[in-house]
């Protein structure tokens, strides 16, 4: 079974963001990129199904500009066998990804396909919804354990208030949740030998997909600031204040 | 306009939520619907009935929708969005679950977390863990939106509603339910809690959050974790605040032990009132803490327990 795993550059998660002077939108100059969290455990699970002998292939995939192909070195390093590259500079929206994603499923055709739940940028968590909607394909979303048993796969969720287990029929669509594996570190002659393997660039126009939104963002603002900072000395000056002061406890 | 609100409940009982999309539904003007879709879901189409501003409650009764699964919930949503110019969830696991799946099917954009309306058009969302809020215009003639639940005070249960049944089903060959383990506790729902505790990486383990029950149990709060106590596996990840878990708004909010990372006030820093308690008096979530307090929370917390 073949495995396909989207990756996205994002912001590194560590980074604090600037809104623009314009607010038209936030300033990504000079800042720097990296795999999305939710992508580097959607590879990790990808290559452990390699490892454990239940995929034969995992094949990485990232929609983007040129730069983007750090992102899918770094999905080789970790593990991936080869990588597509769908290259645009334009901003893609979820339901665009989902339908250049579909196209790549199509020539591909994965048993599985493993996205991150949400990209720390946009934070829409869409995509593998609606991939797995165009596709006809089940889907797995908030993953914390998958396994894939004969012609199905269970996926354990994580699901307000607790855990779900679903069984879904191959091929399907996963997305990733926090705790479904901690990803390993590339070593350095993984590195190297990521650099030989090979990644094939496409356009959407190729793919037969317009790249268009039906959304426009009108402004992006900073949220409004919270005046904190006051401290209080004592547990006898917190529990007095927050019933006099605050009156948020009787 | 018509606007469709997609109904959470479990076990025959409409989640707090529900009412919460039924005002972000108000701000965006129209006849509002609720559908109430399950297998035995009486009890919630009863409840949703209730809510005021609804016109009527449509429900979907049949064993595909037990559990209420992405697939067959999806099918039957995108088949009847088609009388609506808006579909809206609660951006819970379960809306944010089904309603990208509706929206692909619909070939239309989906909007996420929703926390504003300007018009029936546009509306805002954060953006990088809430870094910054987007003011987005949606040009679909179907806008299928979730919404945080927080950012919209829930409307009253003086409404009556009819109730009336769709009696289409859909087949669903993709997925079946297998089984589930909800956390039992006598405690108040996270994202709906007055008060909420939150401990972090500081606790040290995941023993040490015994120290938060008590504290729990005199306020009537739910207890919460920041992500690094989520990673050091000291607590399961229902329990996480922050842009990857929950996101709360309670009265007041107590952070024990939370250094204040940005992916975790993403989630709690619309809280009215903020408490921290750190050793760490450099800590970030004392610059968005009204009351902090610098201390051994091993020392602080059997304290506060007691004075409260």
């Amino acid at each position: 079974m073949k495995v396909l795993v989207a990756v996205k550059r994002v912001i590194d998660y560590n980074v604090k963001i600037r809104v623009k002077p314009d607010h038209s939108d936030v300033d990504l100059t000079n800042v720097k990129m990296a795999m999305n969290p939710f992508c580097e455990i959607a590879v990790e699970e990808a290559v452990r199904l390699k490892e454990k002998g239940v995929a034969s292939e995992v094949v990485a995939v990232t929609i983007g500009p040129k730069a983007a192909q750090e992102q899918l070195r770094t999905a080789l390093a970790l593990g991936a066998d080869r990588a597509i590259h769908v290259e645009t500079d334009d901003k893609v929206e979820s339901l665009t990804a989902a339908k250049l994603l579909k196209r790549v499923a199509d020539d591909e055709q994965p048993g599985l396909t493993i996205l991150g739940k949400q990209s720390i940028d946009t934070d829409n968590n869409q995509t593998g919804q609606m991939l797995a909607a165009l596709a006809g394909m089940g889907q797995g979303t908030f993953a914390s354990e998958v396994q894939v048993e004969d012609d199905e796969v269970q996926v354990t969720r994580e699901v307000d208030g607790g855990l779900q287990t679903v069984a879904l029929k191959l091929p399907a669509v996963i997305t990733t949740d926090l705790r479904l594996n901690e990803p390993r570190y590339a070593k350095l002659p993984d590195i190297m030998k990521a650099k030989k393997k090979s990644i094939d660039v496409k356009s959407p126009d190729d793919m037969g997909v317009a790249v268009a939104s039906s959304l426009s963002v009108l402004k992006v603002e900073s949220p409004a600031e919270r005046q904190g900072g006051t401290k209080v000395a004592s547990v006898d000056e917190l529990v007095d204040k927050l019933k006099n002061e605050a009156k948020v406890i009787a | 306009m018509s606007i469709l609100v997609i109904a959470e409940h479990h076990n025959g009982q409409l989640a707090d939520s529900t009412a919460h999309v039924v005002a972000a539904a108000q701000a965006i003007g129209g006849d509002i619907d609720i559908l109430v879709a399950g297998d035995n879901a009486a009890g919630a189409a009863e409840a949703a009935a209730k809510l005021s501003g609804v016109a009527k409650v449509r429900t979907a009764d049949d064993g595909v929708y037990a559990y209420q699964l992405a697939e067959p919930m999806a099918e039957l949503i995108a088949g009847l969005a088609g009388d609506y110019s808006h579909v809206l969830a609660a951006a819970s696991t379960h809306g944010k679950n089904v309603l990208p799946r509706v929206a692909a099917l619909k070939d239309v954009a989906a909007l996420s977390e929703v926390i504003g309306v300007e018009s029936p058009d546009t509306f805002q969302r954060p953006i990088y863990a809430g870094n910054a809020i987007a003011t987005v215009q949606s040009n679909d003639a179907l806008k299928v939106l979730t919404v945080r639940t927080t950012a919209f005070d829930a409307v009253d249960a003086t409404g009556s509603a009819g109730v009336e049944a769709i009696s289409a089903t859909v087949e669903n060959t993709l997925s079946r339910f297998i089984g589930e383990e909800l956390a039992s506790s006598d405690r108040p729902e996270l994202g709906s809690a007055r008060v909420v505790v939150s401990g972090g990486r500081g606790m040290g383990n995941g023993e040490n959050f015994t120290l938060l029950d008590g504290i729990a149990d005199k306020l009537g709060a739910a207890i919460g974790a920041s992500r690094a106590a989520v990673d050091a596996g000291f607590v399961p990840n229902d329990m996480q605040v922050g842009q990857t878990g929950k996101i709360v708004a309670p009265e007041l909010y107590i952070a024990v032990g939370i250094s204040g990372a940005i992916q975790h006030l993403a989630g709690m820093k619309d809280a009215k009132i903020i408490v921290a308690i750190n050793k760490d008096d450099e800590a970030p979530i004392f610059q968005v803490a009204d009351y902090g307090l610098v201390g051994d929370l091993f020392e602080v917390l059997p304290e506060l327990e007691s004075k409260l």
